[in-house]
């Protein structure tokens, strides 16, 4: 009774209706500065458009801040840090429980501003970004008061002022990361958020002035590269935090080196993602797809190497194909998005020149097929089949859906494959064996090693990078240290 | 498209051809007030009712499927089962669902569940086979994408999620498995083979589940009732009730649905 049938083909036949997300944002046509618990004008009065990167619409005007903003921004965080860091843990607490609270209470608001501003498909800000966001702010909270039972026999104290500077492809949830942490160890903030996506920073603000936070314990400044730098060369600063690129990162390291500041940084990577023959193919397929795919690839963790052992390559590349085109590009808003807009068009840009490297290189390419809509920014999901480890498409950050695939024989080459590159943040190992996971979680050298899954985050598991991905840890217990002096 | 691709299932110890008959009109007339509608693929019945089943149904169009080899449990002598088919096949079934040996999967006697099911295909003779895994007895996904795989290679033309007589009966994830086991099947050999959640699906909603999942892991050639099918009874009344809705703006009574 069976017969032939010509190809498998997930995504023709009936197309879903669309099924936008409808819920109204309000967004001002005019963002001032978050200072000292007001909103003030910047001092340069210049502005700056915020545009949606699936339209190129224009959002909204962010104020650009000067170099006398971002003085006046760390005078309020110096001011306001006497007494918020003489505060009782348990009253700090308190704060911080009502803002994860409010931001439960007005997700979706966040969700969809988020998706407007950055791009990203509204199934991963409403399911990702912004509950992980408040889980951050309840974990936070919750340590507040117990710090010195984090650190035995170590008497914690609050650092002072902490500049953070936080990228754009998680807008919200890197802007928990940072606050959470530094104000329930009882320092204040000054937050500069990348200059295409501060939308929802400005917005946490409001949730700030909503739960009474006195002022001055976290001022918001937009601006771009000259605003950061502003920032982390005031010397009015104790402590710097930036999650970002990793050419940018070397420069904060320079311009901090001898002043005393404190510094954290988690930059950019290209993790290695092992799928072993005797995995659950089909699990690790869906795997790979979330580790490359997930956000756009805009993802300082996404899962950019493929190492397949080379006796499952045609099972995996044939599933991992067949799973590509099932995942539906286009409005970030309607709900059965898989995969949204590039966050920028220079993001875009880059993005393309990896590809036409790679073509260029005489690489097997395959990309989803279909258009992309007219206006905005996009790229179809990627892969380059056998790149070798010296190809430009294996060693650099792409920063967007572009999977670079290559083969393996035996552990020992993987492993070494796997570390051969000046990053060390996260990677991914698929196998049904224990030991050859506490094998691999042991040798790679990366600060995370996810274990038959990709890209989980919780507020209690420390992540941050080696090498040149970074130092120091944000979440967990880890992640308290970076904020706090330890005294023996 | 799922009212066509609907088993409609009567398997009780106090089945009587009357109801039977009644089943098997139902089968051909879902709702005579609603124009245009389908009949369902086919009405499962035990071996004793597949002559009156075959009878009432006559030239509809409407398969009949029975179940057999000591449905539910499976736990006679393989001889008696495959006189069991022999004997509902020759009563006129079109197409037969048989239950595995849960018992010898799990002790590790491959080799006689895959006898068992080739004897049984044999027996069938030009009718297709269902082969029944009964997930819920099965413990894990392992073990389900094992029976998957046994069965197929043993000639089954369908494989089926479970009998309706044990909690858990179907569910998305045990589908999902079975789908992914089609594929690869198909994948190394070209074969289609078709699918058939049962038991636990009764919504509208739920089926529509079912369908994009079926879409999303083998694509729309097994969106037809030749190739997946809803071992559902109550299923039909809620997706008319949907179709009502569409039509008239809102819910009718139940009432108005018939019981069969």
């Amino acid at each position: 009774m069976s017969k032939k049938s010509k190809n498998l083909e997930p995504n023709t036949g009936w197309d879903f209706d669309p099924a936008p997300e409808k819920v109204p944002v309000e967004i001002k046509a005019q963002y001032d500065l978050f200072i000292d618990g007001k909103w003030v004008k910047a001092t340069s009065k210049k502005f700056f458009n915020t545009i949606n990167p699936a339209t190129e619409e224009k959002l909204s005007e962010i104020s650009e801040a000067s170099e006398k903003d971002v003085d006046l921004a760390v005078k309020a965080a110096a001011k306001a840090f006497g007494s918020w860091s003489k505060l009782p843990g348990k009253e700090r607490a308190k704060y911080i429980y009502r803002i994860a609270r409010i931001l439960q209470e007005r997700a979706r608001e966040f969700a969809v501003l988020e998706t407007m501003d950055g791009g990203k498909p509204i199934r991963e800000s409403r399911d990702v970004d912004v509950p992980l966001a408040a889980a951050h702010f309840f974990y936070h909270a919750g340590w507040a008061d117990k710090l010195e039972y984090a650190f035995p026999g170590l008497k914690p104290k609050p650092i002072g002022v902490a500049g953070q500077i936080i990228p754009w492809n998680f807008p919200l949830l890197m802007a928990a990361w940072k606050i959470a942490p530094a104000i329930a160890c009882g320092n204040t903030v000054v937050l500069k958020p990348a200059e295409t996506t501060s939308l929802t920073a400005l917005r946490l603000a409001e949730v700030f002035e909503e739960a009474g936070l006195p002022p001055g314990v976290v001022n918001i400044i937009t601006g771009a590269g000259s605003t950061g730098a502003a920032l982390v060369n005031h010397p009015g600063i104790q402590k710097i935090a930036f999650t970002g690129s990793t050419e940018v990162g070397k420069v904060i390291r320079r311009s901090v080196a001898g002043s005393g500041k404190k510094l954290t940084l988690e930059l950019g990577g290209k993790a290695a993602n092992i799928v072993f023959e005797d995995a659950a193919i089909d699990q690790a397929v869906e795997g790979i797809v979330n580790g490359i795919y997930f956000n756009q690839g805009h993802v300082c963790c996404a899962g950019s190497r493929l190492f397949v052992q080379e006796s499952v390559r045609e099972e995996v590349l044939q599933k991992l194909k067949f799973r590509m085109r099932s995942l539906i590009l286009g409005d970030p808003l309607d709900k059965n998005t898989d995969v949204g807009a590039i966050n920028s068009a220079e993001q875009l840009k880059t993005i393309q020149h990896y590809l036409s490297l790679g073509k260029k290189e005489g690489l097997e390419m395959y990309q989803n097929a279909g258009g992309t809509p007219k206006k905005g920014f996009w790229c179809q999901p990627t892969l380059f089949e056998d790149v070798a480890q010296s190809s430009v498409i294996a060693q650099e950050e792409i920063f967007g859906p572009v999977l670079a695939i290559q083969t393996f024989r035996t552990i020992d080459e993987v492993i070494q494959k796997a570390n051969n590159t000046p990053y060390g943040l996260s990677a991914g190992v698929w196998t049904d064996k224990g030991s050859k996971i506490f094998n691999l979680t042991s040798e790679l050298k990366a600060g995370v090693v996810w274990a038959n899954t990709y890209n989980k985050f919780d507020p209690t598991s420390p992540f941050g990078g080696y090498k040149e991905s970074g130092f120091g840890r944000e979440g967990g217990i880890h992640g308290l240290a970076a904020y706090l002096n330890l005294e023996g | 498209m799922a009212l066509s691709m609907i088993d409609l299932t009567t398997l009780e110890g106090k089945d009587t051809p009357g109801k039977v008959r009644q089943l098997c009109y139902k089968a051909r007339h879902l709702h005579d007030s609603y124009a245009g509608l389908p009949t369902v693929a086919a009405v499962c019945v035990y071996p004793s009712m597949v002559k009156t089943a075959k009878k009432s149904l006559g030239s509809s169009g409407v398969k009949v499927a029975s179940v057999s080899t000591a449905f539910p449990s499976g736990q006679s002598a393989q001889n008696l089962k495959i006189e069991e088919t022999k004997y509902a096949v020759g009563e006129g079934a079109d197409e037969v669902d048989m239950v595995i040996s849960r018992g010898a999967l799990l002790s590790g006697d491959l080799n006689y569940v895959f006898d068992e099911i080739a004897s049984v295909k044999a027996a069938c003779g030009s009718s297709r086979l269902k082969v029944i895994l009964e997930t819920g007895e099965l413990d894990n996904f392992d073990q389900v994408r094992l029976a998957s795989d046994i069965s197929m290679e043993a000639g089954a033309d369908f494989i089926k999620t479970s009998t309706g007589k044990i909690s858990p009966a179907a569910n998305m994830p045990v589908t999902l498995i079975m789908l992914e086991a089609i594929r690869d099947y198909f994948l190394k050999t070209g074969k289609m083979i078709g699918m058939k959640p049962a038991g636990g699906i009764r919504t509208a909603k739920q089926s529509l589940h079912y369908l994009v999942m079926v879409k999303e892991t083998l694509g729309e050639d097994w969106l037809s009732n030749e190739w997946f099918r809803f071992g559902a009874s109550s299923l039909a009344n809620d997706i008319l009730m949907q179709l009502v809705k569409q039509e008239q703006g809102n819910y009718q009574s139940m009432n108005y649905f018939t019981i069969d």
